[in-house]
């Protein structure tokens, strides 16, 4: 490793950007910290615990609900704040509905699916229903978020759930994509970018060829949105899911984007009050999206938190967050494949990557290795990562995880890799 | 808690190498699969009591899992082999009051012996559970061997 090369990738993004980051000037069992676990979630800076506080402190009143002065305030930011997250991601301010995560986005459209298979929401639900004869097709590589939906609506509806498999090293192809997506396909849900092994979906591709079959596409966007450019209407999706918390915003909140039509015509899975248009004793007609699925109150300050943090993303400039993050993914491809007796998943050197690594130290148990990179001051991640079935089919059982993000240096890598090259020895297993 | 020393003492990684009573007993009493599913760490663990019913006269086990779960497995196999029921259940206790003391405290070497290794393993509370593992699955094959046993005292 050469010193121009490191402070290269340092200075791809402002060298002053850690001041913005308190929570990572701290000591981790006698070291300074190297937070390298962003992809579970990532740690805020000022200006959005800022944001938050100073609209709890100034703004907040109860948003859509009444006609007062403070009322218009509050709904203004908490509309605005879809607006700004929206022209983030390619959308129209109609297309993104808050939910409480990631998770909830996913299961928000399954369940509307069971819904319009079980007859709700009129002829134009159509689109979503399935019956004995459709097909829903995922990858061998999904999280277990966006898996288990599927399984429960395929168990719900008739349909059968059927997945493209993925190739030794967790990766797969638009060639293994079209070895299952067909004329019964009646919608793809995958990863644009998998939590453990950084594999960059070919999506336009995937979308492509589910469309062409008539199939609607989800994409889980919660590793992409965060870490590149990305614009669901130039990809073509026709729903997408991504989480605040991986993205320098808060818990409790995270984003469906659905394409307009299709979100006024999916049944909301949650109703209640703001919800509607019209109700009897009987029955209820519902506003269309956004209103439609946002039952109850809503996470308001959470929401303009999330401004504040794709505020400071498109400060950066989200270009230059990418170029930074390929820089770290090819050194810890190259700083975790050459130390002797570890197995570094996910493709190959060369290939693109998200910036994380997880590997396997054969001999030692995920949970070991996170334990002494812990006691270093080295936060990673260890365990299946919400993908048991992918960990399967690689022959494993857990591994442990370095995720970076834009605050990340050099330096926090090359210390993972460090202690990395010592568990073995630490564990007395023979390199 | 930078120092590991406590956490991986000596003891626990040597029988973490041993596993003791690793592999599938046969013709068990009572059998139990006791699973983590935080970390995916399981055991499915084997015993065979002696003709009166009241000894833990074998215990087998199989299992995938930390470093500190392997070693628990194996401790308890050395420990609870051979001991009487009420012993067994007195002994599991002993090894859960001292996991949960968060490192306070004193250990009871008197009945614990060697498996007062893992008292340094309670002040890491993410890994407690690892080395309850075992002992929770010991715990269900005695009640389970137990409720058999006294099915079978049942006059008919």
């Amino acid at each position: 490793m050469t010193l121009d090369r490191t402070t290269a990738i340092d200075e791809l993004l402002p060298t002053t950007l850690r001041e913005d980051f308190p929570y990572l000037d701290q000591e981790l069992n006698g070291h300074p910290l190297a937070y390298l676990d962003s992809g579970a979630t990532a740690q805020r800076p000022i200006a959005v615990l800022d944001a938050e506080r100073a609209y709890l402190e100034h703004s907040n009143a109860a948003v859509h609900r009444g006609a007062s002065t403070l009322v218009g305030t509050s709904t203004s930011a908490f509309e605005e704040a879809r607006e700004t997250v929206a022209g983030f991601v390619g959308a129209g301010p109609r297309e993104i509905v808050w939910t409480e995560n990631a998770t909830d986005a996913i299961n928000m459209v399954a369940l509307g699916m069971a819904d319009a298979a079980a007859g709700l929401g009129g002829p134009e639900a159509d689109v979503f229903r399935l019956g004995a004869d459709d097909e829903i097709v995922v990858t061998e590589a999904e999280h277990h978020a966006d898996l288990i939906p599927w399984q429960r609506l395929a168990a719900k509806t008739g349909a059968t759930l059927r997945w493209i498999p993925v190739h030794d090293d967790g990766t797969w192809s638009i060639d293994d994509a079209a070895s299952v997506i067909g004329p019964r396909t009646r919608l793809v849900a995958f990863g644009h970018v998998s939590n453990v092994t950084g594999f960059v979906a070919p999506a336009a591709e995937v979308v492509e060829l589910a469309h062409r079959h008539g199939a609607l596409v989800l994409l889980d966007a919660c590793q992409s949105v965060p870490h590149r450019p990305t614009d669901f209407a130039a990809l073509g999706v026709d729903f997408a899911a991504f989480s605040a918390h991986k993205m320098l915003g808060p818990t409790g909140i995270g984003v469906l984007y659905g394409r307009e039509h299709l979100l006024d015509a999916l049944p909301p899975a949650r109703t209640g009050g703001s919800t509607i248009t019209t109700v009897t004793m009987e029955s209820a007609s519902f506003l269309p999206s956004p209103q439609r699925f946002e039952a109850g109150t809503q996470p308001v300050s959470q929401a303009v938190a999330l401004a504040e943090a794709v505020r400071y993303l498109d400060t950066l400039g989200m270009e230059q967050v990418h170029a930074h993050e390929s820089a770290l993914a090819e050194l810890l491809v190259d700083e975790t494949a050459r130390i002797p007796g570890i197995r570094l998943i996910g493709p190959a050197a060369g290939v693109e990557r998200a910036a994380l690594a997880s590997v396997d130290v054969p001999g030692v148990h995920a949970h070991d290795v996170g334990q002494f990179l812990d006691s270093q001051g080295i936060a990673v991640r260890v365990g299946h990562h919400c993908a048991q079935p992918l960990h399967r089919r690689l022959g494993l059982r857990a591994t442990t995880r370095a995720s970076a993000y834009v605050y990340t240096t050099t330096d926090e890598i090359h210390r993972f890799a460090a202690a990395l090259a010592e568990v073995r020895r630490f564990f007395g297993v023979d390199a | 808690m930078s120092d590991l020393s406590g956490l991986y003492q000596e003891l626990i990684l040597d029988h973490s190498r041993r596993r003791l009573g690793d592999g599938e007993l046969a013709e068990p009493h009572a059998t139990h699969h006791e699973l983590n599913p935080t970390c995916g760490d399981e055991i499915t663990m084997g015993i065979r009591l002696d003709a009166s019913g009241t000894v833990l006269e074998a215990i087998g086990w199989t299992g995938d899992g930390c470093s500190i779960s392997m070693a628990s497995a194996s401790a308890l196999t050395e420990l609870a082999t051979g001991a009487d029921l009420e012993r067994v259940r007195t002994l599991v206790d002993e090894f859960r009051s001292m996991m949960r003391s968060k490192g306070a405290g004193e250990a009871n070497e008197e009945l614990l012996g060697d498996a007062i290794a893992f008292h340094g393993v309670s002040k890491y509370v993410m890994r407690v559970k690892c080395a309850m593992l075992a002992w929770v699955a010991l715990e269900a094959c005695v009640a389970s061997a137990s409720a058999s046993a006294s099915e079978a005292a049942e006059p008919a």
